[in-house]
């Protein structure tokens, strides 16, 4: 479904994407870990266009991408952003954040399209026409992911979807992701810092570190553990809490 | 945490304050009696209201309410001080004061508005295409209102009147050319902020045009920074017109203009003083309403605030 | 870890006024607290970072603060005059915030934040003080501290910022530091890396640690003990390393909800809230 080869991106005169490969079958679902600044979150916004200096060969549904996205990209690639306080308009109801994708790609028939998928995220049809600052933040969020899917598409991007959410309702999230993944056929790349969250959505991993790839694996082989680059190998330790021995064996990657 | 809501009575109340609106008219009252009742908190803003609204239904109700002719000379009552029969006395014509102030509302009103609705739209129009695009359309818009800037109102006001030839109309004209840079500059500001935050992108990974972009998502997060902007500025614009009036620029006799009728009694100030004063008056109270109005608009307005 | 008790916080409640009516952040909440480090650990709204606030007296102006005792020491912390707070807020009672981003001048240099804090507290010059606070950037593991000296804030990295923070924090040489989320915006490593100089200066001061934080694994790993709190109230108090024992619903719902590392793809646990949890 994705081939990304050779991805290179800059912000100016910073190198920000090395050489960067991934490929993604249909249905699957890629994971990228790396801490702030590895570039993870670029390769999805270099993905939809939204960063215009990129060097590379990209090719989605069997179609490699233009230096412009066209509608048709849109209808097939949506983004699910990490902020859910930030990606949707404060002076919008649910409703037009919902309906107005529809106008725009003349799909027709926005009420039960706009109903449809609020159920499909699990939200019923009171909060159709509330403002954002009246939900909470698992709320939101689950309204991030009805305007992603209301133009059926088939490749979600997700940017740390549950980041800022606390646990009880990250779980909730996430079950709702596997769960719209096995009924729509989805494909997902999901963008984390944290190694649990992408191990347990993902089935193919690539850890980054300063705009590379360092390390692949599959979920199987991170359960063991079994990761050979230092770098990984110190992400792995972090995650398992704080250990003094540990902290101190730890190493700058600057 | 624990919410305690007062539980109020009345249908109305409950379907506007409801949190789970059935219908977009709905939200949208809903979101309205929000504002209307932080505004109402306000005392100085609801005076500066007050104001305001008298001053809309002084111009709809001047033939009703005004005791004499606005325009009709009477040389015989020259200058009388002001009585039980001329509340505020009469002008070097013998024409009632009261009578012209209330029929002259109605050009402060015309001016105000007329300014309002062509110079705030052309601003926010300007400031978020140049926020938006940047670039070459940034700089070049932009130099463009700092031409524009570099002026002092009324002496730019008064040079496109010489230009225009005198007249209320052209006034209204020669204010709204003078009147907009200030509200690009403001979109421009306000759209910088916006265009990067996540819902700008995730609007443009829906496939929303730059046309879609600039009217439905960035000029909703200005307009309420314009908006307040201009109920400041209908202050200055009413004392411009007053100035262009007093300087013969504006109305032209015998229009009973505000700033014309202060300028036609300044040769009468020290002995009778209620010539000028009256009408200086007036444009003070209007002005002052204006402005109590913006600020209280702001406060409730501004998009940096709560949500 | 001595039993010599410290703070002792009875029937500790916040509640705020808002146009929509009170809100009770905090109720009821009771703990000691000894040289040790207590955490406090909840999810967004359980009152844990009120909590750690109304210690310092630092509740916003439309909440109050009320308990049936308050004690620091030989301080009663109800009622205490502006005058009294300067002499226990930042001397004797420090506190850490979550991003250093808003709490470091962005105009003025480390160096001359770190020098201006320390002369507050101390009445010498101005090399000493920088003598001092090159120190103060050193004991916080800063590998290059005369750099850090000149930079401003906007020229370090996020770790940094909040090492500095613990530095400035740690002049006056305070008896209790509370710590609100300090590690959240920084990443995992650094983040260890952060409570490890926590730790030490923990254990070679002799300092009370209150640490604040969503992460009850991490806490767990960290603290010597844990109050869990959910909806202002404390639902549990457990020691850091019997975790796995915890009895409370909410305790062992949040565990269960954590993702792990075991190549299982299975739906995770969700919490079933109960509304007799928020009785206390």
């Amino acid at each position: 479904m994705i081939e990304i080869e050779n991805l290179n991106a800059w912000f100016g005169e910073n190198h920000v994407l090395k050489d960067v490969s991934l490929k993604v079958p249909t249905n699957g679902s890629f994971g990228l870990v790396g801490e702030s600044g590895s570039g993870k979150s670029t390769v999805l916004r270099t993905m939809t266009g939204l960063v215009d200096d990129w060097e590379g060969i990209m090719v989605v549904g069997g179609h490699e991408l233009a230096r412009k996205r066209n509608k048709d990209f849109y209808r097939q690639v949506q983004m699910v952003f990490q902020d859910p306080f930030g990606s949707l308009h404060p002076r919008h109801t649910i409703d037009r954040i919902l309906s107005e994708p529809v106008a725009v790609h003349g799909l027709g028939n926005s009420d039960a399209r706009v109903i449809r998928v609020l159920e499909q995220v699990g939200l019923d049809n009171s909060f159709r026409f509330r403002y954002p600052h009246q939900l909470s933040g698992g709320q939101r969020q689950r309204v991030s992911i009805a305007r992603a899917l209301i133009l059926e598409p088939r490749v979600l991007l997700l940017d740390e979807p549950t980041s800022a959410l606390d646990v009880s309702i990250q779980a909730e999230v996430l079950n709702l992701l596997a769960a719209l993944r096995r009924d729509l056929g989805l494909t997902y790349i999901m963008v984390s810092h944290d190694l649990a969250v992408v191990a347990h959505v993902c089935d193919d991993i690539a850890i980054m570190n300063h705009g590379r790839i360092v390390e692949r694996a599959t979920a199987s082989q991170l359960a063991q553990g079994s990761l050979e680059h230092p770098y990984s190998q110190q992400l792995y330790k972090a995650a398992g809490g704080y250990d003094r021995a540990v902290v101190d064996s730890f190493v700058d990657w600057d | 945490m624990q919410t305690v809501t007062n539980q109020n009575s009345g249908g109305l109340r409950q379907w506007l304050t409801s949190n789970t609106p059935q219908s977009r008219f709905q939200a949208r009252c809903g979101r309205t009696w929000l504002a209307w009742g932080k505004l109402t908190e306000n005392r100085l803003a609801m005076i500066g209201l007050g104001i305001v609204v008298a001053l809309i239904l002084i111009t709809i109700l001047a033939p009703v309410i005004s005791p004499y002719n606005p325009i009709a000379a009477d040389l015989t009552k020259r200058i009388l001080p002001p009585s039980a029969a001329h509340w505020f006395g009469t002008d070097q014509l013998g024409r009632d004061i009261l009578s012209r102030l209330i029929y002259g509302a109605q050009y402060t009103l015309m001016v105000v508005g007329l300014v309002a609705i062509t110079a705030a739209p052309v601003g926010l129009l300007v400031g978020t295409m140049s926020g938006y695009f940047g670039g070459w359309v940034d700089a070049v818009l932009m130099r463009i209102t700092d031409i524009f800037l570099a002026f002092p109102k009324l002496i730019l006001a008064l040079a496109f009147v010489s230009a225009l030839g005198p007249g209320l109309e052209n006034a209204v004209f020669a204010i709204a050319l003078t009147a907009w840079p200030p509200y690009a500059r403001i979109a421009r500001a306000e759209t910088i902020t916006v265009r990067r935050s996540d819902y700008i992108d995730a609007a443009r990974l829906q496939g929303v045009s730059s046309r879609g972009l600039i009217l439905g998502h960035i000029m909703p997060m200005c307009i309420s920074s314009v908006v307040v902007r201009v109920t400041l500025d209908m202050a200055g614009m009413i004392l411009i017109a007053a100035g262009l009036g007093f300087l013969g620029l504006g109305a032209q006799p015998p229009m009973p203009e505000w700033g014309a009728m202060v300028s036609e009694g300044r040769q009468f100030l020290l002995q009778q003083w209620w010539v000028s004063t009256v009408p200086g008056l007036a444009i003070f109270v209007v002005s002052l309403g204006f402005n109590l109005l913006g600020d209280g608009l702001r406060d409730v307005l501004d998009p940096r605030e709560g949500d | 870890m001595t039993s010599e008790t410290l703070l002792t916080v009875k029937n500790l409640a916040v509640s705020f006024t808002t146009s929509k009516g009170p809100i009770n952040a905090v109720r009821g909440v009771s703990f000691d607290l000894g040289r040790e480090r207590l955490g406090i650990v909840g999810e967004s709204g359980s009152g844990k970072s009120q909590t750690g606030r109304a210690i310092l007296g630092l509740t916003a102006s439309n909440g109050t603060i009320t308990a049936d005792e308050m004690q620091f020491r030989d301080v009663d912390l109800r009622n205490l005059s502006p005058r009294q707070w300067r002499k226990v807020r930042g001397a004797r009672i420090s506190m850490i915030m979550q991003d250093p981003k808003y709490s470091l001048n962005p105009v003025m240099t480390i160096g001359d934040q770190i020098i201006e804090a320390y002369r507050e507290h101390h009445k010498v010059g101005t090399k000493e003080a920088t003598h001092r606070a090159i120190e103060m950037l050193e004991a916080v593991k800063i590998r290059d501290p005369q750099r850090v000296f000149k930079s401003y804030p906007h020229e370090v990295s996020g770790g940094m910022g909040q090492r500095v923070m613990i530095a400035m924090m740690l002049i006056p040489d305070p008896e209790l530091l509370i710590a609100d989320e300090p590690t959240s915006a920084l990443d995992v490593t650094v983040q260890l890396q952060v409570m490890a100089i926590l730790d030490d200066l923990v254990r070679e001061r002799g300092m009370a640690l209150i640490f604040i934080s969503h992460d009850l694994h991490l806490v767990s790993s960290f603290c010597d003990r844990v109050l869990v709190m959910y909806q202002g109230h404390v639902v549990e108090e457990i020691r850091a390393s019997e975790l796995d024992l915890a009895k409370h619903p909410y305790t062992r719902g949040l565990l269960n909800c954590l993702p792990k590392m075991d190549g299982n793809h299975d739906d995770l646990p969700v919490l079933q809230r109960q509304a007799s949890w928020a009785e206390g």
